[in-house]
Protein backbone atom coordinates (compact mmCIF):
# COMPACT_ATOMS: atom_id res chain seq x y z
CA UNK A 1 0.00 0.00 0.00
CA UNK A 2 1.38 3.37 -0.95
CA UNK A 3 0.83 6.87 -2.25
CA UNK A 4 1.94 6.78 -5.86
CA UNK A 5 2.61 9.89 -7.91
CA UNK A 6 2.79 9.22 -11.65
CA UNK A 7 3.89 11.63 -14.31
CA UNK A 8 2.87 14.70 -12.29
CA UNK A 9 3.38 18.17 -13.73
CA UNK A 10 2.48 21.37 -11.92
CA UNK A 11 2.89 24.96 -12.96
CA UNK A 12 2.24 28.12 -10.98
CA UNK A 13 1.13 31.15 -13.00
CA UNK A 14 2.56 29.68 -16.18
CA UNK A 15 5.90 28.82 -14.57
CA UNK A 16 6.59 25.07 -14.58
CA UNK A 17 7.41 23.88 -11.05
CA UNK A 18 7.21 20.10 -11.41
CA UNK A 19 7.88 18.14 -14.59
CA UNK A 20 6.73 14.52 -14.89
CA UNK A 21 7.51 13.76 -11.27
CA UNK A 22 7.30 10.12 -10.20
CA UNK A 23 7.34 9.16 -6.55
CA UNK A 24 6.11 6.36 -4.36
CA UNK A 25 5.66 6.59 -0.61
CA UNK A 26 5.09 3.14 0.86
CA UNK A 27 3.55 2.47 4.22
CA UNK A 28 6.22 1.68 6.76
CA UNK A 29 9.05 3.61 5.15
CA UNK A 30 10.74 6.91 5.90
CA UNK A 31 11.23 8.64 2.59
CA UNK A 32 13.43 11.73 2.53
CA UNK A 33 12.60 14.38 -0.06
CA UNK A 34 15.70 16.44 -0.69
CA UNK A 35 16.69 19.11 -3.15
CA UNK A 36 17.76 22.74 -3.29
CA UNK A 37 15.42 25.66 -2.53
CA UNK A 38 12.83 26.13 -5.23
CA UNK A 39 13.25 22.63 -6.64
CA UNK A 40 9.53 21.91 -6.10
CA UNK A 41 9.53 19.90 -2.86
CA UNK A 42 6.72 21.78 -1.13
CA UNK A 43 4.70 21.93 -4.35
CA UNK A 44 5.03 18.17 -4.72
CA UNK A 45 3.70 17.65 -1.19
CA UNK A 46 0.86 20.12 -1.74
CA UNK A 47 -0.05 18.37 -4.98
CA UNK A 48 -0.06 15.00 -3.21
CA UNK A 49 -2.55 16.44 -0.71
CA UNK A 50 -4.72 17.98 -3.41
CA UNK A 51 -3.95 21.51 -2.20
CA UNK A 52 -2.31 22.23 -5.53
CA UNK A 53 -3.88 21.32 -8.84
CA UNK A 54 -1.66 19.48 -11.31
CA UNK A 55 -1.51 20.08 -15.07
CA UNK A 56 -1.34 16.37 -15.64
CA UNK A 57 -0.46 13.09 -14.04
CA UNK A 58 -2.04 10.84 -11.50
CA UNK A 59 -1.94 10.41 -7.74
CA UNK A 60 -3.26 7.24 -6.16
CA UNK A 61 -3.53 6.40 -2.49
CA UNK A 62 -3.72 2.71 -1.64
CA UNK A 63 -4.40 1.89 -5.29
CA UNK A 64 -7.37 4.28 -5.49
CA UNK A 65 -7.36 7.65 -7.26
CA UNK A 66 -6.98 10.41 -4.67
CA UNK A 67 -10.11 12.19 -5.91
CA UNK A 68 -12.16 9.08 -5.14
CA UNK A 69 -11.78 9.78 -1.43
CA UNK A 70 -14.05 12.10 0.53
CA UNK A 71 -12.48 15.13 2.23
CA UNK A 72 -12.59 13.79 5.76
CA UNK A 73 -11.62 10.31 4.66
CA UNK A 74 -8.57 11.79 2.99
CA UNK A 75 -7.83 13.85 6.11
CA UNK A 76 -7.75 10.68 8.20
CA UNK A 77 -5.52 8.97 5.62
CA UNK A 78 -2.85 11.63 5.05
CA UNK A 79 -1.58 14.04 7.71
CA UNK A 80 0.26 17.20 6.70
CA UNK A 81 2.75 19.45 8.44
CA UNK A 82 3.39 22.58 6.37
CA UNK A 83 6.54 24.64 6.43
CA UNK A 84 4.61 27.65 7.71
CA UNK A 85 4.29 27.40 11.48
CA UNK A 86 1.80 30.21 12.02
CA UNK A 87 -0.84 29.67 14.69
CA UNK A 88 -3.44 32.41 14.34
CA UNK A 89 -4.89 32.34 17.86
CA UNK A 90 -3.03 32.04 21.14
CA UNK A 91 -4.19 28.46 21.78
CA UNK A 92 -2.62 26.31 24.46
CA UNK A 93 -0.13 23.64 23.42
CA UNK A 94 -2.58 20.92 24.43
CA UNK A 95 -5.46 22.46 22.46
CA UNK A 96 -3.23 22.83 19.42
CA UNK A 97 -2.14 19.19 19.49
CA UNK A 98 -5.76 18.15 20.05
CA UNK A 99 -6.70 19.82 16.74
CA UNK A 100 -5.12 16.77 15.14
CA UNK A 101 -8.09 14.71 16.31
CA UNK A 102 -10.57 16.92 14.43
CA UNK A 103 -10.97 14.62 11.36
CA UNK A 104 -12.05 11.83 13.71
CA UNK A 105 -14.70 13.77 15.62
CA UNK A 106 -18.46 13.49 15.27
CA UNK A 107 -20.80 16.33 14.27
CA UNK A 108 -20.69 18.02 17.70
CA UNK A 109 -16.91 18.01 17.92
CA UNK A 110 -16.73 16.33 21.31
CA UNK A 111 -13.39 14.64 21.95
CA UNK A 112 -13.47 11.22 23.58
CA UNK A 113 -11.23 9.92 26.34
CA UNK A 114 -9.32 7.97 23.71
CA UNK A 115 -8.69 11.20 21.78
CA UNK A 116 -7.19 12.85 24.87
CA UNK A 117 -5.04 9.79 25.56
CA UNK A 118 -3.62 10.02 22.06
CA UNK A 119 -2.92 13.73 22.62
CA UNK A 120 -1.19 12.99 25.96
CA UNK A 121 0.86 10.25 24.38
CA UNK A 122 2.02 12.30 21.41
CA UNK A 123 2.90 15.27 23.66
CA UNK A 124 5.01 12.95 25.78
CA UNK A 125 6.81 11.56 22.74
CA UNK A 126 7.53 15.05 21.43
CA UNK A 127 8.85 16.22 24.80
CA UNK A 128 6.31 19.05 25.08
CA UNK A 129 4.20 17.89 28.04
CA UNK A 130 6.10 20.25 30.37
CA UNK A 131 4.53 23.29 28.71
CA UNK A 132 1.18 21.87 27.59
CA UNK A 133 -0.77 24.68 29.27
CA UNK A 134 1.24 27.49 27.70
CA UNK A 135 0.11 29.52 24.70
CA UNK A 136 1.83 28.39 21.49
CA UNK A 137 2.57 32.03 20.78
CA UNK A 138 4.94 32.28 23.72
CA UNK A 139 7.06 29.32 22.60
CA UNK A 140 10.40 29.43 20.83
CA UNK A 141 10.46 28.50 17.14
CA UNK A 142 11.83 25.07 17.98
CA UNK A 143 9.23 24.36 20.64
CA UNK A 144 6.48 25.48 18.33
CA UNK A 145 7.81 23.25 15.54
CA UNK A 146 7.57 20.26 17.87
CA UNK A 147 4.05 21.20 18.95
CA UNK A 148 2.89 21.43 15.34
CA UNK A 149 4.54 18.14 14.41
CA UNK A 150 2.79 16.62 17.42
CA UNK A 151 -0.49 17.99 16.02
CA UNK A 152 0.17 16.26 12.68
CA UNK A 153 1.15 12.98 14.38
CA UNK A 154 -1.98 13.12 16.55
CA UNK A 155 -4.08 12.60 13.41
CA UNK A 156 -2.70 9.05 13.46
CA UNK A 157 -2.98 8.82 9.72
CA UNK A 158 -1.24 5.98 7.88
CA UNK A 159 0.65 8.58 5.83
CA UNK A 160 2.43 11.69 7.10
CA UNK A 161 3.84 14.38 4.83
CA UNK A 162 6.12 16.68 6.81
CA UNK A 163 7.63 19.74 5.18
CA UNK A 164 10.92 20.48 6.96
CA UNK A 165 9.98 19.24 10.43
CA UNK A 166 13.55 19.72 11.67
CA UNK A 167 14.19 23.19 10.23
CA UNK A 168 14.06 25.20 13.47
CA UNK A 169 15.39 22.54 15.80
CA UNK A 170 18.63 22.22 17.75
CA UNK A 171 20.74 19.08 17.09
CA UNK A 172 19.27 17.20 20.03
CA UNK A 173 15.69 17.80 18.94
CA UNK A 174 16.56 17.17 15.29
CA UNK A 175 17.69 13.72 16.29
CA UNK A 176 14.70 13.20 18.58
CA UNK A 177 12.27 14.15 15.82
CA UNK A 178 13.95 12.00 13.18
CA UNK A 179 14.08 9.06 15.58
CA UNK A 180 10.43 9.53 16.38
CA UNK A 181 9.46 9.70 12.70
CA UNK A 182 11.56 6.61 12.09
CA UNK A 183 9.76 4.91 14.99
CA UNK A 184 6.40 5.83 13.44
CA UNK A 185 7.35 4.18 10.19
CA UNK A 186 8.19 0.99 12.08
CA UNK A 187 4.58 1.07 13.27
CA UNK A 188 3.54 1.10 9.63
CA UNK A 189 3.21 4.82 8.88
CA UNK A 190 4.47 5.94 5.48
CA UNK A 191 6.36 9.16 6.20
CA UNK A 192 7.68 11.68 3.73
CA UNK A 193 10.03 14.30 5.18
CA UNK A 194 11.62 17.25 3.48
CA UNK A 195 15.11 17.65 4.94
CA UNK A 196 17.97 19.93 4.07
CA UNK A 197 20.44 18.25 6.40
CA UNK A 198 21.99 15.58 4.18
CA UNK A 199 23.74 13.59 6.95
CA UNK A 200 20.46 13.51 8.84
CA UNK A 201 18.66 12.21 5.75
CA UNK A 202 21.37 9.61 5.17
CA UNK A 203 21.23 8.48 8.77
CA UNK A 204 17.48 7.98 9.14
CA UNK A 205 15.76 7.66 5.77
CA UNK A 206 15.05 4.27 4.19
CA UNK A 207 15.05 5.92 0.79
CA UNK A 208 15.65 9.42 -0.47
CA UNK A 209 14.36 11.22 -3.48
CA UNK A 210 16.44 14.05 -4.95
CA UNK A 211 14.46 16.77 -6.67
CA UNK A 212 16.19 19.25 -8.96
CA UNK A 213 14.48 21.93 -11.06
CA UNK A 214 11.14 20.20 -10.86
CA UNK A 215 12.41 16.79 -11.92
CA UNK A 216 13.22 13.73 -9.85
CA UNK A 217 16.96 13.47 -10.40
CA UNK A 218 17.55 10.30 -8.42
CA UNK A 219 15.69 8.07 -6.00
CA UNK A 220 16.76 5.09 -3.99
CA UNK A 221 18.87 4.13 -0.99
CA UNK A 222 20.60 7.15 0.61
CA UNK A 223 24.02 5.67 -0.06
CA UNK A 224 23.25 5.48 -3.78
CA UNK A 225 21.48 8.81 -4.21
CA UNK A 226 23.70 10.97 -2.03
CA UNK A 227 26.84 10.58 -4.10
CA UNK A 228 29.21 13.42 -4.85
CA UNK A 229 28.10 13.83 -8.46
CA UNK A 230 24.40 14.06 -7.65
CA UNK A 231 24.97 16.52 -4.83
CA UNK A 232 27.27 18.65 -6.94
CA UNK A 233 24.81 18.69 -9.83
CA UNK A 234 21.73 19.45 -7.71
CA UNK A 235 23.10 21.84 -5.12
CA UNK A 236 26.23 23.23 -6.79
CA UNK A 237 28.39 22.50 -3.77
CA UNK A 238 31.61 20.62 -3.14
CA UNK A 239 31.45 17.88 -0.56
CA UNK A 240 33.72 15.77 1.60
CA UNK A 241 33.11 12.40 3.22
CA UNK A 242 33.43 11.81 6.91
CA UNK A 243 33.58 8.22 8.13
CA UNK A 244 31.62 7.60 11.31
CA UNK A 245 31.78 3.93 12.25
CA UNK A 246 30.43 2.04 9.27
CA UNK A 247 28.66 5.03 7.81
CA UNK A 248 30.10 7.65 5.53
CA UNK A 249 28.51 11.08 5.97
CA UNK A 250 28.47 13.59 3.17
CA UNK A 251 29.22 17.15 4.24
CA UNK A 252 29.05 20.21 1.96
CA UNK A 253 32.19 22.32 2.33
CA UNK A 254 32.28 24.81 -0.48
CA UNK A 255 30.30 26.44 -3.28
CA UNK A 256 31.11 25.10 -6.69
CA UNK A 257 32.08 27.73 -9.23
CA UNK A 258 30.58 26.79 -12.56
CA UNK B 1 -9.30 28.05 40.23
CA UNK B 2 -11.58 27.45 37.27
CA UNK B 3 -9.73 24.60 35.68
CA UNK B 4 -8.45 24.64 32.13
CA UNK B 5 -10.07 27.41 30.04
CA UNK B 6 -10.40 24.93 27.18
CA UNK B 7 -12.19 22.27 29.22
CA UNK B 8 -15.70 21.19 28.35
CA UNK B 9 -16.93 21.57 31.93
CA UNK B 10 -15.80 25.16 32.05
CA UNK B 11 -17.43 25.97 28.72
CA UNK B 12 -20.70 24.51 29.92
CA UNK B 13 -20.49 26.48 33.19
CA UNK B 14 -19.83 29.73 31.31
CA UNK B 15 -22.68 29.10 28.88
CA UNK B 16 -25.07 28.43 31.79
CA UNK B 17 -23.92 31.62 33.55
CA UNK B 18 -24.32 33.68 30.37
CA UNK B 19 -27.77 32.24 29.77
CA UNK B 20 -28.75 33.10 33.35
CA UNK B 21 -27.42 36.63 32.89
CA UNK B 22 -29.32 37.03 29.62
CA UNK B 23 -32.56 36.04 31.35
CA UNK B 24 -31.79 38.37 34.27
CA UNK B 25 -31.05 41.35 32.05
CA UNK B 26 -34.13 40.51 29.98
CA UNK B 27 -36.31 40.56 33.10
CA UNK B 28 -34.72 43.83 34.22
CA UNK B 29 -35.57 45.23 30.82
CA UNK B 30 -39.22 44.37 31.40
CA UNK B 31 -39.18 46.13 34.78
CA UNK B 32 -37.37 49.32 33.88
CA UNK B 33 -38.92 52.03 31.78
CA UNK B 34 -40.89 55.27 31.67
CA UNK B 35 -43.66 53.76 33.81
CA UNK B 36 -42.33 52.24 37.03
CA UNK B 37 -43.54 48.65 37.46
CA UNK B 38 -42.65 46.12 40.14
CA UNK B 39 -41.80 42.46 39.51
CA UNK B 40 -45.24 41.17 40.56
CA UNK B 41 -47.06 43.53 38.25
CA UNK B 42 -44.81 42.54 35.33
CA UNK B 43 -45.26 38.81 36.01
CA UNK B 44 -49.01 39.19 36.28
CA UNK B 45 -49.14 41.20 33.10
CA UNK B 46 -47.11 38.56 31.24
CA UNK B 47 -49.71 35.96 32.16
CA UNK B 48 -52.58 38.25 31.23
CA UNK B 49 -53.61 39.27 34.74
CA UNK B 50 -53.88 42.78 36.21
CA UNK B 51 -54.78 46.20 34.78
CA UNK B 52 -55.07 46.38 31.01
CA UNK B 53 -52.70 49.33 30.73
CA UNK B 54 -49.95 47.40 32.50
CA UNK B 55 -50.57 44.38 30.30
CA UNK B 56 -50.27 46.64 27.28
CA UNK B 57 -47.00 48.16 28.42
CA UNK B 58 -45.45 44.81 29.27
CA UNK B 59 -46.71 42.59 26.44
CA UNK B 60 -46.97 45.08 23.58
CA UNK B 61 -44.09 47.43 24.29
CA UNK B 62 -41.47 46.05 26.64
CA UNK B 63 -41.59 42.34 25.76
CA UNK B 64 -41.06 42.73 22.00
CA UNK B 65 -38.44 45.39 22.66
CA UNK B 66 -36.56 43.05 25.00
CA UNK B 67 -36.86 40.01 22.74
CA UNK B 68 -35.69 42.05 19.76
CA UNK B 69 -32.70 43.22 21.78
CA UNK B 70 -31.78 39.65 22.68
CA UNK B 71 -32.16 38.49 19.07
CA UNK B 72 -30.24 41.38 17.53
CA UNK B 73 -27.52 41.18 20.16
CA UNK B 74 -27.19 37.43 19.65
CA UNK B 75 -26.95 37.90 15.89
CA UNK B 76 -24.27 40.59 16.20
CA UNK B 77 -22.32 38.73 18.91
CA UNK B 78 -22.05 35.42 17.11
CA UNK B 79 -21.40 37.11 13.76
CA UNK B 80 -18.50 38.97 15.35
CA UNK B 81 -17.04 35.76 16.78
CA UNK B 82 -17.48 33.85 13.51
CA UNK B 83 -15.97 36.64 11.39
CA UNK B 84 -13.04 37.11 13.77
CA UNK B 85 -12.45 33.37 13.47
CA UNK B 86 -12.77 33.36 9.69
CA UNK B 87 -10.49 36.35 9.18
CA UNK B 88 -8.25 35.17 12.03
CA UNK B 89 -8.29 38.71 13.31
CA UNK B 90 -9.58 39.86 16.71
CA UNK B 91 -10.55 43.25 15.26
CA UNK B 92 -13.07 41.97 12.71
CA UNK B 93 -16.66 43.11 13.12
CA UNK B 94 -19.89 42.44 11.20
CA UNK B 95 -19.65 46.00 9.89
CA UNK B 96 -16.54 44.99 7.96
CA UNK B 97 -18.44 42.91 5.41
CA UNK B 98 -20.75 45.75 4.51
CA UNK B 99 -24.05 44.15 5.46
CA UNK B 100 -25.08 46.84 7.94
CA UNK B 101 -24.36 49.61 5.46
CA UNK B 102 -26.36 47.89 2.71
CA UNK B 103 -29.34 47.35 4.98
CA UNK B 104 -29.09 51.01 5.93
CA UNK B 105 -29.25 52.01 2.27
CA UNK B 106 -32.48 50.05 1.75
CA UNK B 107 -34.09 51.63 4.78
CA UNK B 108 -33.06 55.16 3.91
CA UNK B 109 -34.22 54.78 0.31
CA UNK B 110 -37.63 53.54 1.46
CA UNK B 111 -38.01 56.50 3.79
CA UNK B 112 -36.92 58.89 1.03
CA UNK B 113 -39.48 57.60 -1.45
CA UNK B 114 -42.18 57.89 1.20
CA UNK B 115 -43.18 54.24 1.10
CA UNK B 116 -43.05 53.85 4.87
CA UNK B 117 -46.37 55.49 5.88
CA UNK B 118 -48.43 53.29 3.50
CA UNK B 119 -46.92 50.01 4.57
CA UNK B 120 -45.35 49.53 8.01
CA UNK B 121 -43.04 46.73 6.98
CA UNK B 122 -41.67 48.55 3.94
CA UNK B 123 -38.54 49.72 5.77
CA UNK B 124 -37.38 46.37 7.22
CA UNK B 125 -38.33 44.48 4.05
CA UNK B 126 -36.39 46.84 1.80
CA UNK B 127 -33.47 46.83 4.23
CA UNK B 128 -33.42 43.04 4.08
CA UNK B 129 -33.63 43.12 0.30
CA UNK B 130 -30.59 45.39 -0.06
CA UNK B 131 -28.72 43.37 2.58
CA UNK B 132 -29.46 40.25 0.52
CA UNK B 133 -27.96 41.81 -2.59
CA UNK B 134 -24.67 42.48 -0.84
CA UNK B 135 -24.87 39.06 0.82
CA UNK B 136 -25.11 37.55 -2.64
CA UNK B 137 -22.10 39.52 -3.86
CA UNK B 138 -20.03 38.48 -0.83
CA UNK B 139 -21.22 34.89 -1.08
CA UNK B 140 -20.13 34.65 -4.71
CA UNK B 141 -16.73 36.09 -3.76
CA UNK B 142 -16.44 33.70 -0.80
CA UNK B 143 -17.24 30.65 -2.91
CA UNK B 144 -14.59 31.45 -5.48
CA UNK B 145 -11.03 30.46 -4.80
CA UNK B 146 -10.05 33.74 -3.28
CA UNK B 147 -8.47 34.56 0.06
CA UNK B 148 -9.99 35.89 3.25
CA UNK B 149 -8.23 39.17 2.51
CA UNK B 150 -10.11 39.53 -0.80
CA UNK B 151 -13.32 38.96 1.10
CA UNK B 152 -12.50 41.75 3.56
CA UNK B 153 -11.60 44.13 0.75
CA UNK B 154 -14.78 43.35 -1.19
CA UNK B 155 -16.71 43.86 2.06
CA UNK B 156 -15.13 47.26 2.55
CA UNK B 157 -15.89 48.11 -1.08
CA UNK B 158 -19.54 47.07 -0.77
CA UNK B 159 -19.81 48.99 2.48
CA UNK B 160 -18.33 52.16 0.98
CA UNK B 161 -20.62 51.96 -2.01
CA UNK B 162 -23.69 51.53 0.20
CA UNK B 163 -22.62 54.46 2.38
CA UNK B 164 -22.06 56.57 -0.75
CA UNK B 165 -25.57 55.83 -2.04
CA UNK B 166 -27.04 56.44 1.40
CA UNK B 167 -25.33 59.83 1.47
CA UNK B 168 -26.66 60.52 -2.02
CA UNK B 169 -30.21 59.79 -0.91
CA UNK B 170 -29.86 61.94 2.21
CA UNK B 171 -28.25 64.66 0.09
CA UNK B 172 -31.25 64.92 -2.23
CA UNK B 173 -33.90 64.43 0.41
CA UNK B 174 -35.96 67.64 0.45
CA UNK B 175 -38.53 66.48 2.97
CA UNK B 176 -37.29 67.45 6.46
CA UNK B 177 -39.50 64.83 8.15
CA UNK B 178 -38.18 62.01 5.97
CA UNK B 179 -34.66 63.31 6.56
CA UNK B 180 -35.21 63.20 10.28
CA UNK B 181 -36.56 59.65 10.05
CA UNK B 182 -33.56 58.56 8.01
CA UNK B 183 -31.01 59.94 10.42
CA UNK B 184 -32.84 58.52 13.43
CA UNK B 185 -33.15 55.13 11.75
CA UNK B 186 -29.43 55.03 11.00
CA UNK B 187 -28.67 55.68 14.66
CA UNK B 188 -30.20 52.35 15.67
CA UNK B 189 -32.92 51.79 18.23
CA UNK B 190 -35.13 49.13 19.77
CA UNK B 191 -37.92 51.60 20.58
CA UNK B 192 -41.39 50.76 19.26
CA UNK B 193 -40.47 47.30 17.95
CA UNK B 194 -43.46 45.03 17.66
CA UNK B 195 -43.99 41.29 17.42
CA UNK B 196 -44.37 41.79 13.67
CA UNK B 197 -40.75 42.95 13.56
CA UNK B 198 -39.73 39.89 15.52
CA UNK B 199 -41.70 37.56 13.27
CA UNK B 200 -40.03 39.16 10.28
CA UNK B 201 -36.46 38.99 11.51
CA UNK B 202 -36.34 35.97 13.86
CA UNK B 203 -36.41 33.24 11.18
CA UNK B 204 -33.45 34.84 9.39
CA UNK B 205 -31.54 35.46 12.62
CA UNK B 206 -32.04 31.91 13.87
CA UNK B 207 -31.10 30.38 10.49
CA UNK B 208 -28.04 32.62 10.39
CA UNK B 209 -26.97 31.54 13.88
CA UNK B 210 -27.32 27.87 12.96
CA UNK B 211 -25.36 28.30 9.73
CA UNK B 212 -22.55 29.98 11.61
CA UNK B 213 -22.58 27.30 14.28
CA UNK B 214 -22.26 24.65 11.56
CA UNK B 215 -18.85 26.16 10.79
CA UNK B 216 -17.49 25.56 14.32
CA UNK B 217 -15.21 22.62 13.59
CA UNK B 218 -13.81 24.30 10.50
CA UNK B 219 -13.11 27.54 12.38
CA UNK B 220 -11.20 25.67 15.04
CA UNK B 221 -8.88 23.98 12.53
CA UNK B 222 -8.51 27.23 10.61
CA UNK B 223 -6.43 28.45 13.56
CA UNK B 224 -3.56 26.59 11.90
CA UNK B 225 -4.04 28.27 8.53
CA UNK B 226 -5.93 27.48 5.35
CA UNK B 227 -3.56 24.76 4.08
CA UNK B 228 -3.71 22.72 7.28
CA UNK B 229 -7.47 23.21 7.54
CA UNK B 230 -7.91 21.99 3.98
CA UNK B 231 -5.67 18.99 4.70
CA UNK B 232 -7.84 18.23 7.72
CA UNK B 233 -10.93 17.90 5.56
CA UNK B 234 -12.31 21.44 5.91
CA UNK B 235 -13.39 22.98 2.62
CA UNK B 236 -12.40 26.64 2.70
CA UNK B 237 -15.17 27.50 0.26
CA UNK B 238 -17.80 25.83 2.35
CA UNK B 239 -16.48 27.45 5.52
CA UNK B 240 -16.44 30.95 3.98
CA UNK B 241 -19.83 30.35 2.39
CA UNK B 242 -21.43 29.27 5.67
CA UNK B 243 -20.07 32.20 7.63
CA UNK B 244 -20.77 34.85 5.00
CA UNK B 245 -24.31 33.59 4.46
CA UNK B 246 -24.97 33.03 8.17
CA UNK B 247 -23.63 36.36 9.38
CA UNK B 248 -25.23 38.28 6.53
CA UNK B 249 -28.64 36.77 7.24
CA UNK B 250 -28.40 37.35 10.98
CA UNK B 251 -26.93 40.84 10.82
CA UNK B 252 -29.02 41.87 7.80
CA UNK B 253 -32.24 40.89 9.53
CA UNK B 254 -31.32 42.58 12.81
CA UNK B 255 -30.14 45.81 11.15
CA UNK B 256 -33.27 45.82 8.97
CA UNK B 257 -35.41 45.98 12.08
CA UNK B 258 -33.25 47.89 14.59
CA UNK B 259 -30.92 50.01 12.49
CA UNK B 260 -27.17 49.91 12.95
CA UNK B 261 -25.99 48.97 16.42
CA UNK B 262 -22.24 49.29 16.12
CA UNK B 263 -19.37 47.53 17.86
CA UNK B 264 -21.43 44.83 19.61
CA UNK B 265 -20.02 42.18 17.26
CA UNK B 266 -16.51 43.42 17.95
CA UNK B 267 -16.82 43.58 21.72
CA UNK B 268 -18.88 40.46 22.55
CA UNK B 269 -16.22 37.85 21.64
CA UNK B 270 -13.65 39.77 23.69
CA UNK B 271 -15.93 39.60 26.71
CA UNK B 272 -15.94 35.80 26.70
CA UNK B 273 -12.35 35.03 25.69
CA UNK B 274 -10.88 35.68 29.16
CA UNK B 275 -13.15 32.90 30.48
CA UNK B 276 -13.00 30.44 27.61
CA UNK B 277 -9.65 30.87 25.90
CA UNK B 278 -9.12 31.66 22.25
CA UNK B 279 -10.62 28.66 20.49
CA UNK B 280 -12.77 30.39 17.82
CA UNK B 281 -15.35 27.60 17.80
CA UNK B 282 -15.84 27.46 21.55
CA UNK B 283 -16.81 31.13 21.81
CA UNK B 284 -19.57 31.15 19.15
CA UNK B 285 -22.62 30.64 21.41
CA UNK B 286 -21.10 32.42 24.42
CA UNK B 287 -20.49 35.45 22.15
CA UNK B 288 -24.12 35.33 21.05
CA UNK B 289 -25.21 35.47 24.70
CA UNK B 290 -22.69 38.21 25.47
CA UNK B 291 -24.04 40.22 22.53
CA UNK B 292 -27.61 39.72 23.74
CA UNK B 293 -26.65 40.89 27.23
CA UNK B 294 -24.76 43.91 25.86
CA UNK B 295 -27.61 45.12 23.65
CA UNK B 296 -30.33 44.54 26.23
CA UNK B 297 -28.28 46.21 28.95
CA UNK B 298 -27.43 49.16 26.71
CA UNK B 299 -31.11 49.50 25.87
CA UNK B 300 -31.95 49.67 29.58
CA UNK B 301 -29.36 52.43 30.01
CA UNK B 302 -30.78 54.32 27.05
CA UNK B 303 -34.23 54.23 28.59
CA UNK B 304 -33.00 55.15 32.05
CA UNK B 305 -30.88 58.13 31.10
CA UNK B 306 -33.08 59.62 28.42
CA UNK B 307 -35.18 62.63 29.19
CA UNK B 308 -37.21 64.09 26.36
CA UNK B 309 -35.13 63.20 23.30
CA UNK B 310 -34.16 59.54 23.64
CA UNK B 311 -30.48 58.67 23.41
CA UNK B 312 -30.30 56.20 20.51
CA UNK B 313 -28.99 52.72 21.24
CA UNK B 314 -26.54 52.69 18.33
CA UNK B 315 -25.07 55.99 19.52
CA UNK B 316 -24.46 54.59 22.98
CA UNK B 317 -22.86 51.34 21.74
CA UNK B 318 -20.60 53.33 19.42
CA UNK B 319 -19.64 55.76 22.18
CA UNK B 320 -18.54 52.83 24.33
CA UNK B 321 -17.38 50.55 21.49
CA UNK B 322 -15.12 52.93 19.58
CA UNK B 323 -12.76 53.64 22.51
CA UNK B 324 -12.75 49.90 23.19
CA UNK B 325 -11.71 49.32 19.59
CA UNK B 326 -8.81 51.75 19.98
CA UNK B 327 -7.85 50.05 23.22
CA UNK B 328 -7.89 46.70 21.40
CA UNK B 329 -5.68 47.94 18.61
CA UNK B 330 -3.11 49.02 21.17
CA UNK B 331 -3.44 45.88 23.26
CA UNK B 332 -3.74 43.31 20.46
CA UNK B 333 -0.07 42.46 20.48
CA UNK B 334 -0.13 41.60 24.15
CA UNK B 335 -3.53 39.92 23.99
CA UNK B 336 -2.55 37.68 21.11
CA UNK B 337 0.14 35.89 23.08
Amino acid sequence: MSIAVTNLSVSLSGQPILLNAELELRRGELLGLIGPNGSGKSTLIRAMLGLQKGDGGQITIDELDRDAYGRRELARLVAYLPQDHTVHWPLSVEATVALGREPHLGPFGKRSKADWQIVEHVMHDMDITAFKGRSVRTLSAGERARVLLARAIAVQAPYLLADEPTAALDPRHQLTVMKLLHGLTRQGVGTLVVVHDLPLAAQFCDRVCLLHEGRIMAAGRPADVLNDDNIAAAYGVETVRIRVGDASLIVPVGVKVP
Amino acid sequence: MWGNPESFARTSAVVVCLFGLTVAVGLASLLIGFVALDATAVMEALFGVGPESTQMIVSEIRLPRTLMGVLAGGALGMSGAALQGLFRNPLADPGIIGISASAGLGAVATLHFGLAPDFALAVPLMAMATASVSTLILFVVAMRDSSALTLILVGIGVSSLAVAFTSLVINFSSNPFALNDMVLWLLGSLANRSFTDIALSAPFIVTGLLLMYASAGGLRVLSLGEAVAESMGVSQRKLRGLIVLGSSMAVGASVAVCGTIGFVGLVAPHMVRPFLGNDPARILWPSAFAGAILVTFADILVRTFSSGQELKLGVLTSLVGAPFFLFLVVKTRRMMR
